[in-house]
């Protein structure tokens, strides 16, 4: 069986950094064939040094990815995109400003071929308490922000630290359900944004030294209650941004554990993969000793 | 429609162009002629204009119709409308046992369960229809369809744990079959014979969305949203083309797919292919949803039955550069608002752009507005806006506005023909061909009389007269278009286009508006008879 192809929808409203991040990413792709789904190629879509050659509606990038602009046909295009050869590695909707972020992940399950790998929704430091009292469009930011699974608090630079820790605190209370991660320039680590990417930096994990993000490997040392445990990883105030991996249900059954925010999901393993469940935090907040104490305990 | 010469007993034509209407007398003085005689028991109106229709209703006519009203298709058989999920099931069974290929998908079309006491048709009941074919009934709407168990299976979505708002699910845990959004109807629409980029028309289609025109007296139609790609281009200008094509098809660029920049570059070059028989440069811009599919943008107290408010399709960024740049290309725009927030967005975006670039006849309209209040009409005459109202939406769905999606007041208020005139704002009324039937007389009825499916005047303050109906349908249309100075009224020098009647729609009585008799068309000087086609 082949796996699943994992999806994340990046939101936000206009001017958040949607745009500035996907070709961060492209450019941290590293060997990852990442397909990018765009509602239009706007003139500024991808950066030209990154372009390798472009018709209609496919513009191919340095490094084996593609981005492709849908109009307003996004399943259609989804299809298209598990039927390449080579099969992209992971798929980036980077949604419309007006576009409500969980009905393109109820589209996204409907298709077989395809998993989905969160909702990453950027906010302007600057502007993101205006922006959800805008006189039309603020009911619809505001239920972007509460899509979420990781908000992503962008241009922090532009705003004193005041600001800044008031507006962070103030979408941890409107917007708890999710994890917020500060950036600026859009350059979010892309371990956090793709959860492809942390599978990768498992296997080369130095480069996050640089980062505010700090990283832990769990192996339960026994077969254990899976849905807890990801439940506990997910809702037990560990720190933790993402977490992926497999882990030995008390049946013996290999099962699948994703995280992303605060939500879960539990799916069975394809294959024997090796167990480990790895575990992204910040420096600061990531419980360590709480992991490991349930690696060998629980 | 012409005041300086209201009524007249002949019409001078040359070259397609009207020389003259008045008496046989007067037209004489123009040297030698040949007199027609054809008419002198009909009545000639100008060729009627119908604002917003869309071309794809061609093309749905090639599926069965399980409408709940009659209607007649392009081949003038009248199609009697079904009152039963019964009904539906013989009629796609009789259409199923034509059928020779046993792979091929049977699908239908107008399905609207609001006059069936809101009953939902299921897999089961299409499942009657065939076990082995896939099937589909879309809905009158275009936004839901129904399918059978084959139809699921062949499309993956024949399984439990399906968990999405637009795909209801049976005590079973499978499928009902109902689909109900666009997105959810796509991974099933191949299967079933629908396929992607609906809302265009085929070739076969085009021709025969002409002769609808020709039944129902139009020579001048919009096609209001439309991708225009480089194959569908070719393929209008070659059959608009055609010796005997009888209408004037005036398409607009749909704005979704492009930047703003590259969609009025495109619509630029557009306008160079432009000829008489397809107008081409215009752009169709879509702000909101629609009403009674609760996804339109309205202002408080919302939704009666308090539903959420509805969906953006567009930002305010992205509507002010489409109008800034538009405006200085001498591009002009329609614009769908259903809901009254939607609308004060145009107004205000739009007064904005028209502060930084003034332009004093631009004829943007917006394009159903069916909820716009007075101070609102007021504002859209301050700036020029042209409007043109849904008035066929108080048949069909005026006592579902009334019960359920925005409650009494305002389902008065909707469509308010009246107050648009009173304020001064160039009004055309429409059908929006497929979603209701395109003819122009009825959709004038529906703005006289404020009838509703059943039975109920709503909004009697808002009532225009025969005389004013008739020239919405008419120069009131055209002026939308920009094409006022060549069509909508008998005058000399315009276009030799007419809607040739059986009976006066100015004597006629209002009531019966509906049912004035079409004997056919004369577009730029060529005779359509519809019993001909």
């Amino acid at each position: 069986m082949t796996p699943k192809l994992p999806v994340t929808v990046i939101g936000g409203y206009l001017g958040s950094g949607k745009t500035t991040l996907v070709n961060h990413l492209l450019r941290n792709a590293n060997g990852l064939r990442l397909a990018i789904l765009v509602n239009e190629f706007g003139e500024l879509a991808i950066d030209e040094d990154l372009i390798e050659a472009e018709e209609d509606d496919l513009i191919s990038i340095a490094g084996g990815c593609i981005c492709c602009s849908f109009g307003s046909d996004l399943t259609a295009a989804l299809m298209d995109m598990a039927t390449l050869d080579p099969r992209p590695d992971h798929v980036l909707i980077e949604s419309s400003g007006v576009a409500i972020p969980s009905s393109i992940v109820n589209t996204v399950r409907l298709l077989d071929t395809f998993s989905t790998d969160g909702i990453v929704v950027l906010a302007d430091a600057e502007t993101i308490q205006q922006g959800v009292k805008h006189k039309y469009m603020g009911d619809t930011i505001e239920r972007q922000l509460s899509d979420a699974n990781i908000i992503v608090l962008n241009k922090t630079d532009l705003v004193n630290s005041e600001t800044r820790q008031a507006t962070k605190s103030w979408l941890n209370t409107e917007y708890d359900q999710a994890s917020i991660v500060e950036t600026t320039q859009g350059k979010a680590p892309p371990e956090v944004v793709l959860a492809s990417f942390l599978e990768r930096s498992h296997e080369a994990s130095s480069h996050l030294e640089t980062t505010q993000l700090d990283m832990f490997t769990l192996r339960p040392a026994t077969p254990i209650d899976v849905e807890v445990l990801a439940k506990t990883l997910a809702e037990g105030n560990l720190g933790i941004i993402r977490a992926k991996g497999f882990a030995t249900a008390l049946d013996g059954e290999k099962i699948l554990v994703q995280v992303v925010g605060k939500r879960w999901e539990i799916s069975p393993a394809t294959g024997n993969p090796e167990v480990g469940i790895v575990c992204l935090g910040f420096k600061e907040t990531l419980n360590r000793e709480i992991l490991a104490n349930i690696a060998n305990h629980m | 429609m012409n005041p300086s010469n209201p009524t007249a007993t002949h019409v001078a034509v040359r070259d397609g162009l009207i020389l003259g209407a008045g008496s046989l007398e007067e037209l004489t003085s123009w040297g030698e002629y040949q007199l027609d005689e054809q008419f002198a028991d009909k009545v000639l109106m100008p060729g009627l204009v119908e604002g917003h229709a869309h071309t794809m209703e061609g093309s749905l006519w090639q599926k069965v119709y399980c409408g709940f009203f009659d209607r007649m298709d392009p081949n003038g058989k009248v199609w009697e409308g079904l009152k039963t999920i019964d009904a539906i099931i013989e009629r796609l069974r009789e259409a199923e046992a034509k059928l020779t290929d046993p792979d091929q998908p049977l699908s239908g079309w107008q399905l609207d369960p609001i006059y069936m006491n809101n009953e939902r048709v299921t897999r089961g009941d299409l499942d009657k229809v065939s076990k082995t074919r896939p099937v589909a009934v879309l809905h009158a709407s275009g936004h839901i369809m129904n399918v059978n168990t084959k139809a699921l299976e062949l499309a993956g979505l024949l399984k439990t744990g399906i968990n999405h708002p637009g795909i209801p699910l049976a005590k079973d845990g499978l499928p009902t079959g109902e689909l109900k959004s666009p997105e959810v109807m796509t991974p099933v629409g191949p299967h079933v014979g629908f396929e992607r980029a609906m809302t265009d028309c085929d070739e076969a289609g085009l021709r025969d969305f002409a002769k609808l025109c020709i039944r129902a007296g139009v020579t001048t139609v919009t096609d209001l949203a439309s991708q225009l790609n480089d194959e569908a281009l070719e393929m209008m200008l070659r059959v608009t083309g055609e010796k005997n094509f009888p209408a004037r098809v005036v398409p607009f660029r749909f704005f979704l797919g492009l930047t703003p920049k590259e969609l009025v570059a495109n619509v630029t070059k557009l306008q160079t292919h432009s000829t008489d028989r397809l107008r081409l440069g215009q752009i169709k811009i879509v702000a909101d949803g629609s009403i009674q599919g609760f996804s339109a943008r309205i202002k408080w107290p919302g939704y009666h039955n308090g539903a959420p408010n509805g969906l953006w399709y567009v930002t305010p960024e992205q509507l002010s550069e489409i109008f800034d740049l538009s405006l200085s290309a001498d591009i002009f725009i329609h614009i769908h608002t259903n809901g009254d927030e939607a609308t004060d967005l145009v107004l205000d975006t739009l007064e904005q752009s028209l502060k930084k670039q003034p332009c004093p006849d631009h004829r943007f309209t917006l394009q159903h507005c069916q909820l716009a209040d007075a101070a609102q009409f007021r504002r859209m005459q301050k700036l020029g806006l042209c409007v043109n109202l849904f008035a066929n939406h108080h048949f069909y769905w005026g006592d579902e506005h009334y019960k359920y999606t925005v409650g009494p007041e305002r389902a008065l208020r909707m469509n308010a023909c009246r107050t648009a005139l009173d304020t001064g704002v160039p009004m055309a009324i429409h059908s929006d061909a497929p979603i209701t039937p395109l003819a122009p007389l009825f959709t004038a009825w529906a703005a006289v009389n404020r009838i509703t499916a059943s039975g109920r005047v709503q909004g009697e303050a808002e009532k225009i007269s025969v005389d004013e109906a008739l020239y919405a349908i008419t120069i009131g249309a055209a002026y939308t278009l920009k094409l006022d100075g060549e069509v909508g009224s008998i005058a000399v020098g315009k276009r030799a286009d007419f809607a040739v009647l059986e009976d006066d729609p100015e004597t006629i009585g209002a009531k019966n508006l509906k049912d004035v008799r079409v004997w056919g068309t004369v577009q730029g000087g060529r005779v359509f008879a519809a019993a001909d086609l």
